[in-house]
């Protein structure tokens, strides 16, 4: 029996709403308890004591992720540290290798990383790199949103069968939920096309309005943990509020399976541009503030830039390709059969240049104009926005007017004119960062109820130690303790001790098993059949990812909702 | 008589998984859909019967426990250690592999060194547009192989996945698609061909860059005659390429390891690029080995970089030229080697394989081959694929698990470097007491 004991410090655990009070927290074999009799003890007073981070969206395993790596050895290079006895070597900055992702998550704080793109052909690949991810709970969300069969469910309006098939496809690859992607537009990238959000997808009349819908409506058929984990159409372009809050529209009145949203609205800081070209671009972030302040039925990350330089990457196929043209940059696309596709491009965000400073902008004008912490979440869109590492940056910068001042005077100047950051005063506090670090995004998953996010009695280990005092609002001291944890604790295990690396077990993988009726579930492997039979490359018997690939699982049951 | 049905072939590239296989007595006794050479690899054939070590020039048989003690000593008592090999095993082996490198601060290295690493570098330099094959089979109406023979060596490739396939938008099969092969020579696969363009041998960059130059309009600077290929031609394929809804150009080694070697791929990628501006136009390299592919994304989010990684700083350093295989052979540096399921002796260059006839050599494999002539250690393993299971990547990136159709006495290549591994741990950490 192995205890543990953190006395003194100062808790933030939002989802149980403890607000920076003095408190101890209890653990024994990994959970938290009431009380231990013979702990090992942590003195953290006048630390900040929170839940341990809970990522919502970071690409951080899976082939794009992996060719980002490979096409970018100048990147890999930024990051290498050497092997030590506990850790194998690290690489990578904006694409770290698999064991820098783990150790620099736990670095920070953070237990539980989503990857949030998995294209299911390729399930195996994900699933092998999150088994080479060190420490971290994780969980990857299948990409269905493009695929043939769901265009087709959506054409003959038959919700049931899509339900079926989405039942199929996330056990089928060991997935945690609904992922969608320029809806209909990845398709069309397969002749070199895009959709707008009431455009026909080529060949399979359907509408990317109408795909969205009706996935929102099939994932709430059963007691999913997670609402869909939506990227829109349009993603990047000026002017795509609009398109924006039209998505947004989409699914309100769709009652969700329990008190969550029905969509989860990823990265929005690319879909909160106003303008008709670079030219007039325009953030239109207080749009989409106004909209997810009056409305329960939607959740956003904020993707937030990093200034700097990273590696773009995202199922988005057109997108990719639109940015590799204005940058001339390398450029690799990857599209799967009857699915998905992606597309990865470097890209740097210069502060110099007009576009990246209102970018920049957006994203923490949306954390800062959402009035409720508890429906935004944290995020640069790992690596898309910036790499991960830079989280503490920006939790300084929401923490302190201060620092955004003064980082905005060495920015362009068009932040005066055509952003509203500079005349926003709200700063966050540890509670609220708290919120959108841990709270919200445990709670958007459904992860709370499974121990991720909060340090109620019953809840996982997973503990972050920060050292500083609750009453700093230095942004500098700010970023470098959330950077470096005091003390990183997983499943009551000390993984991080002053910064450091001392111990890294394996994670465990988070997956959903959607439970569907027999006659709906056989009505749709018929058609499925065909699908394998005919179209796809590999046979339908190789394609489910086996157990081996999950080492560690755990499972949550989401059954039909009669 | 026991039937397995989609058995995964591991063999080449293509990585078909729809094989039927007959068992009979633990025996493969029969092959139903693979091509003649993944036929003959999945019914077996000579094999290393016992583990050895080499004692005055003769390779003498010893139990597993014997050549693994010998075999950790060797790697253990090495400064300049090189792991290599990798295309023709599991990830499972790779993932040991990278631990028994960065224990012991050798160079990993795979076979894609002396075949597909130039497309690496290419890659590196200009990146990939490509897509699964089943795009290819659904979607291309115009297929290109470029220095490559897939009727020799891909046998079931265009059948499955490209010019014979019938695919969703092209249900009418190659009657509905177009097939033209540049080659140096009029191959088995040119002979199929609508269309076969005999470029001079060594000139396929000289090509490529009047194709690029004609697709983003300026055919005014081409001259009449390119590489052996009349302007016309040149002209005719362009516009070929410009009219397909979705085409793909398939290349071999024909350019990897000819005259120009990475320079030809970023040329023959930026051909892409410029037809891409007119239409959908990929482009895959076409891997030789089951799973070289496996070794580099294996290796890539394992250590960042996907080939040539020399961990003898304690950190990943990745610099082609410097840390390949071949580079540490040549001059000399290495002073000892691992080869696991691959022949470099058959494939390495002369001044390479001298240096290896003056260093200890272990080899890991099913099966004996010019290598094990140079071997002081010989440690036999199951087949993968046919013995055990593990993951493979397909030449498109695609990941699949190989079955396990016969049981066998063999350990797997797996089992036999962790144990290895733990034996060099166990070395080292008596000589650190």
């Amino acid at each position: 029996m192995s205890e543990l004991l953190i006395k003194n410090g100062v808790v933030y655990d939002p989802i149980n709403g403890v607000k920076g009070e003095k408190k101890d927290i209890c653990i024994r074999d990994g959970k938290v308890v009431e009380e231990v009799k013979n702990p090992k003890v942590i003195d953290a007073e006048g630390m900040v004591v929170m839940p341990g981070g809970v990522d919502i969206h970071a690409h951080i395993a899976g082939g794009k992720v992996n060719a980002g790596r490979l096409f970018r050895p100048e990147d890999g290079r930024r990051g290498l540290r050497p092997r030590t006895k506990v850790c194998m070597p690290e690489s990578g900055y904006s694409v770290p290798n698999t064991f820098a992702t783990g150790y620099r998550y736990a670095r920070m704080g953070y237990t539980f990383v989503m990857e949030p793109a998995m294209p299911p052909l390729a399930a195996r690949h994900t699933h092998e790199e999150l088994i080479d991810i060190p420490i971290l709970d994780n969980a990857a969300i299948p990409l269905i949103d493009n695929n043939w069969m769901t265009m087709e469910y959506v054409k003959s309006g038959d919700i049931d069968l899509l339900a079926a098939y989405i039942a199929w496809m996330i056990r089928a690859t060991k997935g945690y939920g609904v992922k969608v992607v320029n809806p209909g537009g990845t398709e069309a990238w397969a002749w070199k096309k895009n959709c707008d959000l009431n455009d026909a997808v080529p060949y399979f009349d359907v509408t990317p309005a109408e795909i969205v819908r009706a996935l929102a409506e099939a994932n709430e058929r059963f007691e999913m943990p997670h609402s869909i984990h939506v990227h829109g159409n349009m993603l990047g372009h000026p002017g795509n509020y609009e398109v924006t809050l039209k998505t947004y529209d989409l699914v309100k009145g769709i009652t969700p399976y329990r008190d969550r949203p029905v969509m989860h609205a990823t990265h929005t800081q690319f879909f909160s541009y106003g303008g008709t070209t670079w030219r007039d671009f325009e953030s239109k972030a207080r749009a989409i503030a106004d909209y997810v302040n009056a409305n329960e039925h939607v959740s956003i990350d904020i993707g937030s830039v990093i200034i700097g330089d990273t590696t773009t990457m995202t199922a988005d196929g057109p997108m990719e390709y639109s940015l590799h043209q204005i940058t001339g940059r390398k450029w690799t696309n990857h599209d799967v059969e009857l699915e998905t596709g992606s597309g990865i491009t470097p890209f740097l965000y210069s502060g110099k240049v007009s576009v990246h400073t209102l970018q920049w902008a957006i994203g923490l004008e949306l954390a800062l104009l959402t009035k409720d912490p508890w429906k935004i979440a944290l995020t640069s869109d790992h690596p898309n926005a910036g790499p991960f590492i830079g989280y503490p940056i920006l939790i300084s910068m929401l923490m302190s007017k201060r620092r955004r001042d003064e980082s905005a005077k060495e920015m362009h100047s068009v932040i005066f004119d055509r952003a509203e950051l500079p005349s926003i005063d709200r700063e966050y506090s540890f509670y609220e960062i708290a919120i959108i670090t841990r709270g919200m995004t445990a709670r958007t998953l459904g992860l709370h109820e499974h121990g991720k996010g909060h340090l109620g009695v019953g809840a996982d280990g997973d503990v972050a130690i920060y050292d500083i005092s609750p009453e700093e609002r230095d942004a500098g001291k700010i970023q470098k303790a959330f950077l470096n944890a005091k003390y990183t604790i997983k499943g009551g295990e000390i993984v991080v001790k002053d910064g450091e690396v001392v111990s890294a077990p394996p994670g465990r993988t988070f997956f959903v098993t959607p439970e569907c009726e027999s006659g709906l579930m056989d009505e749709m492997t018929a058609k499925l059949k065909e699908m394998f039979a005919n179209y796809y490359s590999v046979s339908l018997a190789n394609y489910p990812v086996q157990d081996a690939y999950v080492p560690n699982p755990y499972e949550i049951r989401a059954p039909w909702r009669s | 008589m026991v039937e397995i049905t989609d058995v995964v072939c591991p063999l080449c590239g293509c990585v078909c998984d729809d094989i039927v296989v007959e068992v009979e007595d633990n025996e493969v006794k029969k092959v139903r859909g693979a091509c003649a050479v993944g036929k003959s690899k999945l019914m077996g054939h000579g094999r290393i019967k016992s583990p050895a070590i080499r004692a005055n020039g003769v390779l003498k048989d010893c139990s597993y426990d014997e050549a693994i003690k010998k075999a950790a000593e060797i790697l253990a008592a090495a400064r300049r250690p090189l792991l290599y090999g990798w295309s023709s095993t599991v990830c499972e082996a790779t993932k040991v592999g990278v631990e028994l490198a960065v224990e012991i601060g050798a160079v990993i290295d795979n076979t894609a060194s002396v075949c597909h690493g130039p497309s690496v570098l290419a890659i590196q330099d200009v990146g990939l547009p490509s897509c699964t094959l089943g795009e290819v089979k659904n979607r291309a109406s115009l297929v290109i192989y470029w220095g490559a023979n897939p009727t020799s060596a891909h046998g079931n490739h265009m059948k499955r996945y490209s010019y014979i396939s019938k695919g969703y938008f092209l249900p009418g099969g190659k009657k509905d698609k177009k097939l033209v092969v540049v080659d140096v020579r009029e191959t088995k696969t040119a002979k199929m061909a609508d269309r076969f363009i005999q470029v001079e041998p060594g000139k396929d960059y000289l090509f490529f860059s009047a194709l690029r130059a004609i697709l983003y309009g300026h055919e005014d600077v081409v001259p009449d005659d390119v590489g052996g290929v009349a302007k016309k031609e040149l002209l005719e394929l362009a516009d070929m390429m410009k009219e397909t809804p979705f085409g793909i150009i398939f290349f071999g080694m024909g350019v990897t390891q000819s005259r120009g070697r990475h320079n030809n791929i970023i040329n023959a990628i930026q051909v892409t690029r410029a037809a891409h501006t007119h239409t959908k136009f990929n482009i895959m390299p076409m891997r030789g080995h089951y799973n070289v592919t496996g070794f580099n994304q294996v290796c890539t989010w394992e250590t960042g970089f996907p080939f040539a990684v020399d961990l003898s700083r304690g950190f990943a350093w990745y610099n082609p030229g410097e840390t390949a295989a071949n580079d540490i052979l040549w001059r000399k540096e290495c002073d000892a080697a691992l080869f696991i399921a691959s022949d470099p002796v058959s494939h390495f260059p002369a001044d390479s394989i001298r240096h290896l006839a003056r260093i200890p050599v272990i080899q890991i494999d099913p099966f004996a081959n010019p290598t094990t002539e140079f071997a002081d250690v010989v440690i036999p393993t199951a087949v993968s694929g046919v013995e055990a299971e593990g993951s493979v990547y397909r030449m498109d990136g695609i990941p699949l698990r190989l079955r396990k159709l016969v049981d066998t006495d063999y350990p797997s290549d797996e089992e036999v470097l962790m144990r290895i591994l733990e034996e060099v741990r166990a070395i080292r950490a008596k000589e650190g007491e």
